[in-house]
């Protein structure tokens, strides 16, 4: 099996439970995986939680600690998937001093072209989002950051994947049983 | 999350309701799961269940431990013996750390246990209050599950849960953590078992097609060689795996959680794997063809160095626990499910067979280390007393019937290579943890539990002054148990690595001991110290004749090694005979 480290975007179904995020990063913990971003929302099934979580590890690391997951009660599937078998973006925002955006007339033009949407602007400042992948938020990034950014956040990635996950039939089958 | 959907309830009985606090419910349903004894201790955030207990008492044995730790082991000691549900009790904030040893052990070992914690109010939960400690977060990585409870309703399908957890699948600890307010709030009562959870599939379906590429791989392997470990017990698969070794004419190793599964005495058992097991097994196991692992997880005091294991053998592996499969060793085949279930339908599809030239093998090995080992262990010729002999003295007089509960060290190596076993579930030992303490509390929970049973706790001097205080237990609970203190006046285990890998700088590990008969003897436990060799066989004698708890001190050479050992990070075929 591979051994090249990889960024695999791990997902995982769960009972919506506190302690439940405790126990899932503690199974990276204690295997010395970083964890680059963690994103948990709910998922299409209604009151199951769904965690996307990304990590560079090897295939050979993923599939055990899938098997990892899978083991704890209150998990119901784990995936893991390379990039190109993802949908995935983030979101960053910007919060910038609103005196800028008529002194500098190329920050509109920034704008403009990085496809950002201005969330909202006062007397003091505008916030900008842009939603993308990892290169297109940090490349506008830099370029607003010669301005000056009052405040910058970056979100988790967030993902769906291009093959069916098949939950719906797991649960649908537990309570036909 | 305790919703409808998300939990199976057993079917049938409908019961009526009835209006009672939370303390009492907890009661209530222990006994509903048919719990009559339990192990604790109690203190400010468990007395309104303690009040229960109280209430209770006919139906419910509560046994007062000297230390939350001994409660643990007890009731770990209770499930391994019986198979049963193990339940231990504490207060919170120390109580609750007090039992963290335990549990982790129970995780690791795969013991079903449930240990109720009392939790401050929940009012108070995060204010730093008096004796408040997270112990969710705390047991976490060693439970199987752990929940808070905080509302006294919660209490009947939350314990259900618990129960259903611990023992199904492949078992293992949960604690409930109970806030004071919860024991103290009024529920509608009513106990319906737990049958289902829908995030959790206990058993995974066996795989017919995998059963059958097994057979084909068993029928034509010349030099087969199965492993089994307590997966074979935890699913009672005892005489499955009997039937298919028999028929197949396979030589079957154990770890040391598999002992007693099949008697030692067994022509096809060719004894215990890992760094201090047996040198046949370990050593052919880089020799044949095909490995046949069941119900166990090539742990690393098994395997050696991963790469150089079974590298020319094919690997099937019998597994209830999809996470690990491949987790250590790769398995060519992976047969999941239930071991009772999966050797069931292996056996009718496997050919009658005797590897007569390849059991000589093993047989040949063994003559190797009975001469360079096994002779000087158990009938020694020097004057010191050996550990060996003590055990040879046990076997004799119990006919290979006890149950040995063994604690940690050279004493338990000791204990589980030359321990005769007769019955299943009789080696009681903390494998997976190697926790320092175990056998003194779990030969307590075990005698509990199987009273007919004859129980020898084979513990070191270290090991027993770490739980010395449950003498206070069995003292006041009149628990017939023997208990051998093999006193070498060191930490053995460590000193031999000192001896071995740290040229002799016994870092330490002497121990200058107290007089343990007087202290047996202030608990009004009989006792009795052996120091010469003509002195043992009637010393074990009238230890195993006693009706009562017994306590004998044998005090044996202090400078003994176990062998055969293979290095730590070598290979299984390097094992060592001196
Ligand atoms: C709680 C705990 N602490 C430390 C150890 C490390 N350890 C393993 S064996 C051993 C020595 C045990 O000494 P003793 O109980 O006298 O048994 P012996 O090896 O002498 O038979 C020690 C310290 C352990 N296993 N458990
Ligand atoms: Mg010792």
């Amino acid at each position: 099996m591979n051994k090249e480290i990889k960024t695999f975007t791990i997902s995982i179904y769960t009972e919506n439970n506190i302690g439940l995020l405790n126990r899932i990063s503690a199974i990276f913990q204690r295997r010395h995986i970083n964890i680059e971003s963690l994103t948990t929302s709910q998922s299409e099934i209604e009151g199951v939680n769904r965690f996307v979580i990304v990590v560079n590890i090897t295939e050979v690391q993923a599939k055990k600690i899938i098997g990892q997951f899978e083991k704890q009660v209150e998990v119901i599937r784990a995936y893991y998937h390379t990039e190109e078998e993802t949908i995935y973006q983030e979101s960053g925002m910007f919060k910038i001093k609103s005196d800028l955006l008529f002194e500098e007339p190329q920050i509109q033009n920034i704008i403009k072209e990085s496809n950002a949407r201005i969330v909202t602007v006062n007397k003091e400042f505008f916030v900008l989002e842009k939603s993308g992948r990892r290169n297109e938020i940090e490349s506008l990034r830099r370029d607003l950051n010669v301005f000056g950014i009052m405040q910058f956040v970056r979100s988790g990635r967030i993902a769906v994947t291009k093959e069916e996950m098949k939950i719906t039939e797991m649960l649908l089958a537990f309570n036909n049983q | 999350m305790n919703n409808t959907e998300t939990i199976k309830k057993e079917q049938g009985i409908t019961q009526k309701t009835e209006r009672i606090c939370g303390s009492e419910a907890i009661i209530r349903c222990l006994i509903a799961e048919g719990v009559d004894i339990l192990y604790g201790y109690p203190g400010g955030a468990i007395m309104p269940v303690y009040d229960e207990l109280y209430k209770y008492r006919d139906q419910i044995h509560h046994v007062l431990t000297r230390h939350e730790q001994g409660a643990a082991h007890a009731a770990q000691g209770f499930a391994r013996i019986s198979g049963r549900v193990g339940v231990a009790m504490a207060t919170s904030g120390p109580g609750a750390t007090n039992l963290i040893t335990g549990i982790a052990d129970a995780q690791i070992d795969s013991t079903p246990l449930v240990c109720i914690t009392g939790q401050v109010f929940s009012p108070l939960l995060g204010s730093d209050a008096f004796q408040e400690t997270d112990i969710v977060g705390i047991s976490t990585p060693v439970t199987k599950w752990n929940h808070q409870v905080t509302k006294a309703s919660e209490i009947p399908e939350v314990l259900a849960k618990a129960f259903y957890i611990a023992k199904s699948g492949r078992p293992g600890p949960v604690l409930i953590d109970i806030t004071k307010d919860a024991q103290f709030g009024e529920l509608d009562f009513k106990y319906e078992k737990c049958t289902g959870v829908r995030s959790y599939i206990p058993v995974p379906k066996i795989n017919t097609d995998t059963v059958k590429a097994a057979a084909e791989l068993i029928n034509t392997a010349k030099k087969p060689m199965i492993v089994w470990g307590q997966g074979v017990i935890l699913g009672k698969a005892e005489e499955e795996l009997k039937a298919v070794i028999e028929k197949a004419g396979i030589p079957a190793a154990w770890t040391i959680l598999g002992a007693s599964a099949i008697p030692t005495s067994h022509p096809l058992n060719i004894g215990m794997v890992g760094m201090h097991g047996n040198y046949a097994p370990n050593k052919l196991t880089n020799e044949c063809d095909l490995l046949i692992a069941i119900g166990m997880r090539f742990d690393d005091r098994v395997t050696g160095s991963l790469d150089t294991y079974a590298k020319q053998a094919k690997v099937i592996h019998f597994e209830i626990d999809p996470a690990e499969i491949n987790k250590n060793v790769y398995a060519d085949i992976a047969v999941l499910g239930n071991s009772k279930e999966s050797l069931a339908a292996l056996l009718p599809l496997l050919n009658k067979n005797s590897h007569e030239s390849w059991l000589q093998e093993f047989k040949d090995l063994y003559a190797i280390e009975f001469e360079k080992v096994i002779k000087n262990d158990i009938s020694p010729t020097k004057e010191g007393l050996t550990m060996g002999e003590v055990l040879k003295q046990i076997n004799i007089e119990t006919k290979g019937n006890a149950a040995i509960v063994s604690d940690v060290g050279q004493h338990q190596m000791i204990a589980c290579r030359y321990s005769e076993f007769n019955k299943t579930k009789s080696n009681i030992t903390s494998g997976g943890l190697g926790t320092m303490g175990f056998a003194l509390p779990a030969a307590i929970g075990a005698k509990m539990a199987a009273p007919e049973r004859e129980v020898v706790a084979i513990i070191g001097d270290g090991g027993y002054q770490m739980n010395i205080q449950e003498l206070g237990t069995i003292f006041q609970q009149k628990v017939p148990v023997k208990i051998v203190v093999l006193n070498n006046e060191f930490l053995g285990m460590v000193r031999q690595w000192q001896q071995l890998f740290f040229d002799k700088r016994y870092a330490s590990t002497e121990m200058t001991n107290p007089d343990f008969v007087t202290i047996a003897k202030g608990y009004y436990i009989e006792a009795k110290k052996v120091t010469k060799r003509e002195e043992l066989a009637d010393a074990v004698k009238e230890m195993i004749a006693s009706k009562d708890s017994y306590f004998l001190e044998v005090c044996v050479e202090k400078e003994d090694n176990v062998f055969p050992m293979i290095p730590a990070g070598a290979s299984v075929s390097d094992i060592r005979l001196s």
